[in-house]
């Protein structure tokens, strides 16, 4: 029971953090209809600054506490800017474009970005610093639940509350539903449209920095390369729950986190991808518009 | 372009306007690319060197880029006033010498004439590469179905390119095949998983098709890896032949050249098929499919048939290749499937024109010899790569050479539906 246990905590905390990086997927895709391809280098971008910043300060010898925080608020901070940046160049101009130009122009970035990291940096395995210390308290649960997990459950349930709660009752949250609808008539009402799409990339890019930095140093390294992987199982997990529907995301994440944490622990860690993605595959012939997501019905 | 005595007023107000905005985004990326570019640390010896000098290589980059394409923009601006006059959907000056019988047959013969002869040109090593390229172009137009003529989104077609590649090497290894009798046998089954894919995806359109078939990709490449048994994972099959010839022995060189002359038919074939097939009944389909998919329906067209054709003969081109890749490189293992490699494909079909032959011909060349002679900036080829995808679609993104659709162009005048599709 207690391995059970484990299995399904283990697969919160994954699902936990695949949404923080899904919900970017998923909001740019209500808003503007395009597959962010260079999300996950967004991600990448975000674990590689917390590490820079983080590592840096620890040379510095600055308390834990503080390191914890500058890092989180440069990871944001400097991701969101990417992210923005990426939108201003890559899609902005494709707007009316033919539908796969701006998908050509992600993946472009994301190879760029890639790269980009690549030979500023390195291509190594660089070990992430410990951010998440081991709590005292959780002694007698530690054998079910690591301090880094709750630490990834507190936060990422508390993001997610925030969010809600931006999306529903401020105004540009409220912008953004009108223009997830319609486009079009929420030109008409007054909202600027393209500012709705810059907030829109610089909220789903300050999530996936804090979902880099989280996983960053649970996992304890990091790599020019983690975008990718992550990007796409966070998409999946996004296309899962039904893409666009931010309660879909979530659940979409928290299901795929689970099937692979169990997939893992029963079956084989080999098969964790295949498991993923045939999950998607099997959801997707039953229920074509994902979990949460609206039957898409077009009429004539 | 702009000469001294042009410089007005105005121009110098615009001038002035861009330098100034030119200023701005170099600050800006100066800024982004602060923690990355600048501070490098090295977490076991526990140092922090700070490396300022790159600041200055990021912003005289961003500033001279950012003035670039402003001017670019600026120029393409008042082309477009210029010509508003025109009619909108004029074939470029290449499809116009494509159009015009004589030139057609003596420019393909001229191609044909420095491609069968290129081997004896240059060294063996170029007739390699340009093997490579040609691969890709038929890839490119197999995709090109799939994607380009029926309008369906595949990420995952690496997976039949690692089909008809695992089938040579493993009838090879289990029953000793030929390469001659695996080549339709790699096609076939490829062409066969392309049905069963398509079964399950036949309701999905757009982008769920993309993440299905993107999943599909990955699954293959997954299995390939873990399944020691079947497959004998990562570390892959070895020691393939290389396609013969009535038996006769060659050496590495003439194998190379031999592959060469191969590869060359089967893009004729690649190209005279395909492009019979876009201008068939079932091309015609999957134009109306990729159009509208109701109104194709509408149409009394049978859907379900016409999206598994499309996968099936797209798929059947990538199982080819895939057979002569195994027996080009000799050797196969999963990391040659990677997501990359579907990207890439995707990326000739959309760069050199969606539809358009002639188009995927351009980018695969363009795609795949552009690394390959950059190998002397081979760190930087990558990056330049990505930078091209994104540039090439920000400036163009219609590819270099649009597949023209038959349309009518109604100007007060006499109706000038003179413009062929495709090529």
């Amino acid at each position: 029971m207690d391995y059970f246990i484990e299995l399904f905590l283990s697969g919160l905390t994954r699902g936990s953090i695949y949404a923080l990086i899904a919900l970017g997927y998923t909001m740019v895709y209500g808003i503007i209809g395009l597959i962010n391809f260079a999300h996950g280098e967004i991600y990448m971008i975000g674990a590689f600054t917390s590490f820079i910043v983080a590592t840096t300060l620890s040379i510095y010898g600055f308390p834990l506490a503080a390191i914890v925080v500058v890092a989180g608020v440069a990871a944001a901070i400097w991701s969101s800017a990417y992210g923005y940046t990426v939108e201003q160049i890559a899609y902005k101009p494709l707007r009316h474009a033919p539908r796969l130009a701006p998908l050509i122009s992600a993946i472009g970035m994301s190879i760029l970005l890639q790269n980009y990291v690549l030979l500023a940096q390195t291509s190594d395995f660089l070990p992430f610093p410990k951010l998440i210390p081991e709590f005292a308290f959780m002694e007698p649960v530690a054998h079910v639940i690591g301090s880094s997990d709750l630490v990834i459950l507190i936060t990422t349930a508390m993001i997610m509350l925030a969010l809600t709660l931006l999306i529903k009752f401020t105004r540009i949250g409220k912008a953004m539903r009108a223009t997830a609808q319609d486009r079009t008539m929420a030109l008409l009402v007054g909202i600027n449209v393209d500012r709705v799409i810059s907030a829109t990339f610089i909220l789903g890019s300050a999530l996936a920095a804090i979902g880099g930095l989280l996983i960053a140093s649970h996992i304890g390294q990091i790599n020019f390369a983690i975008g990718f992987i992550a990007g796409i199982k966070a998409f999946t997990a996004a296309v899962l729950g039904g893409i666009g529907s931010i309660p879909g995301a979530v659940l979409g994440s928290l299901v795929l986190g689970l099937t692979e944490s169990f997939a893992t622990g029963y079956v084989s860690s080999d098969y964790e991808d295949v498991f993923a993605f045939s999950l998607l595959v099997l959801i997707l012939i039953f229920k074509p518009s994902g979990l949460l997501g609206k039957a898409d019905t077009k009429k004539v | 372009m702009i000469t001294a005595k042009e410089l007005t007023p105005i121009n110098k107000k615009i001038i002035c306007k861009a330098l100034k905005r030119s200023l701005l985004i170099s600050l800006w990326f100066v800024f982004l690319t602060f923690p990355i570019m600048v501070i490098k640390v090295n977490p076991i010896e526990r140092t922090v060197s700070w490396r300022w000098g790159n600041i200055a290589y990021v912003a005289i980059g961003s500033f001279v880029i950012s003035l670039l394409a402003k001017a670019w923009l600026v120029r393409k601006e008042r082309a477009a006033a210029a010509k508003t006059a025109a009619c909108p959907t004029r074939a470029s000056i290449f499809h116009n010498i494509l159009q015009r019988p004589g030139c057609r047959y003596p420019l393909a013969a001229l191609l044909l004439g420095v491609a069968l002869a290129f081997p004896h040109l240059f060294s063996t090593y170029q007739a390699n590469i340009m093997t490579t390229a040609l691969m890709y172009i038929v890839l490119g137009l197999g995709l090109n179905i799939v994607v380009g003529v029926a309008g369906l989104l595949d990420l995952g077609y690496v997976a039949f390119y690692a089909i008809g590649a695992y089938s040579y090497a493993l009838l090879n290894l289990h029953f000793h095949l030929g390469f001659w009798a695996a080549l339709p046998i790699g096609g076939l089954l490829a062409a066969l998983f392309g049905v069963l894919l398509g079964f399950p995806v036949l309701r999905l359109r757009g982008d769920y098709l993309a993440i299905v078939t993107l999943g599909f990709g990955e699954i293959i490449r997954l299995i390939l890896e873990n399944w020691n048994a079947f497959s004998k994972g990562p570390s892959g099959i070895s020691n393939i032949p290389r396609p013969g010839f009535f038996g006769l022995e060659m050496s590495l060189d003439q194998a190379m050249i031999y592959m060469y002359y191969l590869m060359i038919g089967l893009v004729l074939l690649a190209i005279f098929v395909v492009n019979r097939l876009q201008h068939s009944r079932l091309g015609r389909a999957w134009l109306a499919l990729r159009e509208d998919e109701i109104a194709c329906q509408a149409m009394g067209i049978d859907k379900t048939r016409i999206k598994l054709t499309a996968f099936a003969l797209g798929a059947f081109w990538a199982g080819l290749i895939g057979v002569i890749f195994a027996a080009k490189t000799t050797f196969v293992n999963p990391a040659s499937f990677t997501f990359m490699e579907s990207a890439i494909i995707l990326a000739i079909v959309v760069l050199g024109g969606m539809g358009s032959i002639i188009g995927v011909i351009c980018g695969a060349l363009i795609l795949i010899l552009l690394p390959e002679y950059l190998r002397a900036l081979s760190e930087y080829r990558m990056l330049a790569f990505g930078a091209i995808l994104v540039a090439m679609m920000i400036f163009k993104p219609e590819g270099l050479i649009a597949g023209v659709r038959r349309t009518y162009c109604f100007q007060g005048r006499k109706s000038t539906a003179a413009l062929q599709d495709d090529e």
